[in-house]
């Protein structure tokens, strides 16, 4: 037995040299790896789905153009975002402000990860599901606008958005050495860089267009709501890759965004159906659809750093809070933001980060930070920094760009388009024959 | 010759079809329309925001009869097209000149 044991030591030692060379040579996780790609599929679905959502909530003349803000979106950004976004919001840092353009066309970026954002998978994923992000944020706005943005004007706006708050909102956030990310503001899956930034810029551009003519003379009413309900779920499903990926690992820090994830949409659902029947002596199933979007934006930025209890309170109160912004603000300040992008994503985003500097937890997450009620009121105040900021900038980048893109091509449609519809007169199309 | 154009709930379709046809007549135009009469419309919620809708959804049954079935077919369209209810529609006769069969050639009654 002692001959013996030095022997199994020394064959166990040689069975593991070949192991370790292979852990040195690559530090890629094939677990952490597939859960990402998985979750820029999850993330890449959600454009579609929101197509689908706002699709359902025009009017049957607009359907086809409403749809096709989304999916336009997905075509230019994934070509920006790999020509100069990613390097833009991502690459190395410049004064605290932006990314640069070291990483112009992925020049660097390959299969080795980067340390910096996600150390177990390629550093190709990671750009891949920043991408997703990209995406949705701008035709998130496109709600907004529908029924009265001429399209070459949007695809002049969103190439420029991306590029120009898009990208130094994602670096000041999340790039490493952004300042936002450095005053240690928590923002575990864009609350401020994707919810409130889209909510804020669509609500300028609402603003700058002016209203849909027609606007509170006559019902402008959702044309397919079955629809739109299809487009919620395939939110609420693509979500789970958008929160919970954003754990960049298959680890419990992902089951946990994924809960709280499901548990926010559920509660601001419930809330929103409830508060509406109060309100207004019905149920609705838009009201439901609206709620778990309002919901799962909410819980968005506090997904990483809080645990299921605080998720449900995160969502009660979004689903509330948004319904009155829609339901009571908008008609009394008299703006046309079509599918309420500000109502939802504004004040949604708005209220989950405030929220993460509330409830965040580092128990939840160690690399994280604790929030007002777990001993550290400094949180909340941080939030609110990160959250001023980005409406600030928002605001003021989205006027710039719109006045802009407005000397280049006249931004709304003429009457006889709006009258006729945006699908005929600029498309040729129509969405339904019958 | 008559018109008569009957404006009925869309679920009453069915059964004024088929008492229409029980009847012997299976000849008919049907649309669909959207109308206002005493009924005043509804009221729609979306995301917390009432909207009165004033046309509702209807259909509406052309038939071309011979004079003496006239009153004969107001009598089956209103069995079983009336609920009772505000919203059950409306019936107008109006006189017919002529018709024409495309395939035959044929006119007047023959033609129905």
């Amino acid at each position: 037995m002692r001959r013996f044991c030095p022997l199994v030591l020394a064959l166990l030692l040689l069975l593991s040299i070949p192991g370790s060379a292979w852990a040195s040579e690559s530090k890629v996780d094939a677990g952490d790896t597939s859960w990402v790609l998985v979750s820029t599929a999850l993330v890449m679905l959600m454009t579609p789905g929101l197509a689908f959502f706002y699709g359902g909530m025009v009017r049957r003349k607009n359907a086809l153009n409403t749809l096709m803000l989304s999916f336009v979106a997905l075509i230019l950004i994934s070509v920006q975002w790999v020509l100069w976004g990613y390097s833009l919001a991502f690459g190395p840092d410049h004064g605290h402000l932006i990314g640069g353009l070291s990483w112009l066309g992925l020049k660097g970026v390959g299969a080795e990860p980067n340390p910096d954002y996600a150390a177990t998978i390629p550093h190709l994923a990671f750009m891949a599901f920043q991408m997703m992000f990209a995406i949705i944020t701008v035709a998130l706005i496109s709600g907004a606008i529908v029924e009265r943005m001429r399209f070459p004007a949007f695809l002049a706006f969103v190439l420029l958005w991306s590029t120009f708050v898009y990208a130094p909102l994602a670096h000041w956030v999340w790039g490493v050495g952004g300042w936002i990310r450095n005053l240690g503001a928590l923002d575990f899956a864009g609350g401020t860089v994707v919810h409130i930034s889209s909510g804020v810029s669509g609500l300028i551009a609402a603003l700058l267009l002016g209203r849909r003519r027609g606007y509170g003379e006559e019902p402008m009413l959702p044309h397919n709501l079955p629809m739109t309900l299809l487009g919620a779920a395939l939110l609420w499903f693509g979500w789970f890759g958008f929160n919970a990926g954003s754990a960049l690992a298959a680890n419990d820090l992902a089951a946990s965004a994924f809960v709280v994830t499901n548990t926010a949409a559920a509660a601001a659902a419930l809330s929103w159906m409830v508060v509406e029947w109060l309100h207004h002596g019905k149920p609705t199933a838009l009201g439901v659809a609206s709620g778990c979007v309002a919901g799962l934006v909410a819980i968005t930025p506090a997904s990483g750093y809080v645990s299921a209890l605080p998720a449900v309170i995160i969502g009660l109160v979004a689903g509330a809070v948004c319904y009155l912004a829609v339901a009571v603000l908008k008609p009394r300040l008299g703006y046309d933001d079509a599918l309420d992008v500000f109502g939802v994503h504004g004040i949604g985003g708005t209220w989950g980060a405030l929220a993460t500097g509330l409830f965040a937890s580092k128990a939840v997450n160690a690399a994280g930070a604790n929030g007002l009620f777990f001993g550290n009121p400094a949180q909340l105040g941080i939030q609110a920094v990160g959250v001023v900021a980005t409406w600030v900038f928002a605001a003021l980048a989205t006027l710039v760009i719109l006045k802009v893109v407005g000397l280049l091509t006249p931004l709304r449609a003429t009457y006889s388009e709006e009258v006729s519809g945006l699908d005929i007169t600029l498309h040729g199309e129509e969405a339904y024959r019958l | 010759m008559k018109k008569i154009e009957a404006i009925i709930r869309p679920e009453k379709l069915e059964a004024v079809k088929d008492s229409l046809g029980k009847f012997g007549i299976h000849g008919m135009t049907v649309y669909q329309v959207m109308g206002c009469g005493t009924q005043r419309g509804w009221t729609e919620v979306y995301r917390g925001r009432e909207y009165s809708i004033n046309l509702l959804p209807k259909v509406k049954v052309e038939i071309a009869v011979p004079d003496h079935q006239v009153e004969e077919v107001v009598k089956l369209i209103l069995e079983v097209a009336r609920t009772g209810e505000i919203g059950d529609g409306k019936i107008f006769v109006s006189n017919l000149e002529d018709a024409v069969r495309v395939r035959t050639g044929e006119r007047g009654e023959g033609a129905l």
